[in-house]
């Protein structure tokens, strides 16, 4: 075929042509699936980078004008859903997408965000356990940061009011939704660090959408809950979604009526804590006295008081006498008639009473001694004879040694 | 903050040691009963601050770059 019957166009002009069939297919902006690879940002703001599958690329650009309504990072790797135009570029022979919007694919674009701030995070160490501070003893003054006008603020006073009525609070009114409100509930934890006037900070909101919740996301609230020397409880929401607000903080519960019960459980406890070591030293004390009651006893046993003692001889004085003189009486009488009938013994064994009938008795003189047999005296010894009424001296004539001679 | 506030902390932990001394049976009668005397104390001064029921609910303001405290009106309710 000739070549002069032939439609030549230029590269201009097929590169425009390219530009119109692409106009006319994909004019109303085309949704494209794919993984991202080779991200750039560059110094302009503008990002390029590429999609891929596992069959071919697609260059994209996406201009800062609509990379700054992204919610969370590009980066290469990341499977995204992209909507924009398939735009030509002629000085280079290239087509790329002009992207409008990218939304992560899975899962949500803040949920994306959410997973990517966590990773920075995580890896700067701002959720470590080690940097959990430790809750006040017991709180006495709160601070809490939330909206003035809040149904959570309204739930944390209540609570605190009934079940821990000691403890003052501080509140410093922040947004807790839309635009800066993150702004601003980082700057009220750092304003009441540094008016240092309180020992627990609560952060908090009442329930709402994902959306609603969002500010609680934000790096700038994990850093400022992070930095905070005073303890901080995270108390966002009425759900399980946690918020980063939640993973920085020492604590984190579910609702704001729960951050409070902390406080008001912590009062509770304390409260139970000093009745029972009141108790348990009262217990103790007890113990110890009826010990030393039971020793004082045995030692009583032993350790009389003098006093005790003398009373205790006195009974037994008194009880020893009554039966002493009651033996002594009956002791009495029976020597008294035990002596009468000695006595009259006696006066008939008196040798007194012999010589009344008669009889006499000799003593020699020199020496008063009774004489019994004639042995004793000789002749001239003096004698002193007596008789029941009287005596007489005498001097020996004769002594006789002839029993028979003197029988009467 | 009023001073056995500021020494709660100290005093639960003081009374503690004191039941321990207690219960460790080391002491004898007279000083057992002046650490009683003393633990009872320190207990009913505890409870006494956790029962205070007179709070101060105060906001926090910045004011030309000072902060300062406002009473805050309590009864002031709102919505999220």
């Amino acid at each position: 075929m000739p070549l002069e019957n032939k439609h030549i166009y230029t590269v201009s002009q097929v590169t425009q042509e390219i530009g119109v069939i692409f106009e006319n297919t994909f004019g109303n902006g085309v949704w494209v699936e794919g993984e991202v690879s080779n991200f750039k940002a560059a110094t302009s703001g503008h990002f390029y980078f590429s999609l891929k599958d596992s069959n071919a690329v697609l260059a994209a650009a996406m201009f800062v004008r609509a990379n700054r309504e992204l919610k969370f990072k590009l980066e290469d790797g990341i499977k995204v859903i992209c909507f924009g135009k398939i735009d030509v570029y002629g000085p280079r022979g290239q087509y790329q997408m002009i992207v409008e919007r990218v939304e992560p694919k899975g899962i949500g674009a803040r949920q994306l965000a959410f997973e990517q701030l966590k990773g920075k995070l995580l890896k700067e160490g701002l959720l470590d356990a080690s940097h959990k501070r430790e809750l006040p003893f017991m709180p006495f003054r709160v601070g809490i940061v939330t909206s003035s006008a809040g149904a959570a603020l309204r739930d944390i006073l209540g609570i605190l009011k009934k079940g821990a009525p000691c403890v003052d609070v501080v509140i410093r009114s922040a947004r807790v939704q839309g635009e800066g409100a993150a702004a601003e509930i980082a700057s009220g934890i750092e304003e009441l660090n540094q008016f240092n006037r309180v020992d627990l900070i609560i952060v908090s909101r009442g329930g709402g959408s994902t959306e609603d919740l969002w500010s609680f996301n934000e790096e700038i609230v994990a850093r400022a809950v992070y930095n905070s020397r005073i303890p901080v409880i995270s108390a966002v929401g009425h759900q399980i979604n946690t918020s980063l607000c939640d993973l920085v903080a020492d604590i984190f519960v579910e609702t704001p009526t729960a951050a409070a019960k902390i406080i008001a459980d912590k009062r509770a406890a304390l409260l139970a804590e000093l009745d029972n070591l009141r108790r348990e030293s009262g217990f103790i004390l007890l113990d110890l006295i009826s010990a030393l009651k039971n020793n004082l006893t045995g030692l009583a046993h032993a350790l009389k008081s003098p006093l005790d003692r003398l009373q205790e001889k006195a009974q037994m004085l008194d009880d020893l006498s009554s039966g002493l003189s009651q033996n002594m009486r009956h002791l009495i009488n029976l020597t008294r008639e035990r002596f009468s009938s000695l006595i009259q013994r006696l006066q008939a064994l008196s040798p007194l009473a012999v010589l009344s009938r008669g009889y006499s008795l000799s003593l020699l003189m020199t020496d008063s001694s009774v004489i019994k047999n004639v042995a004793q005296i000789k002749k001239d010894d003096k004698v002193k004879t007596i008789l029941g009424d009287g005596g007489f001296i005498s001097s020996v004539e004769e002594v006789i040694n002839d029993k028979r001679k003197t029988v009467l | 903050m009023t001073k056995e506030k500021q020494s709660f902390e100290d005093d639960v932990k003081k009374l503690q040691k004191i039941v321990e001394e207690l219960s460790a049976g080391k002491l004898n009668l007279g000083e057992s009963l002046k650490k009683y005397e003393e633990g009872i104390k320190l207990a009913e001064s505890c409870s006494r601050v956790l029962q205070e029921a007179e709070r101060k609910v105060e906001s926090l303001m910045k004011k030309d770059g000072k902060l300062s405290l406002k009473e805050f009106a309590e009864n002031a309710e709102g919505k999220d």
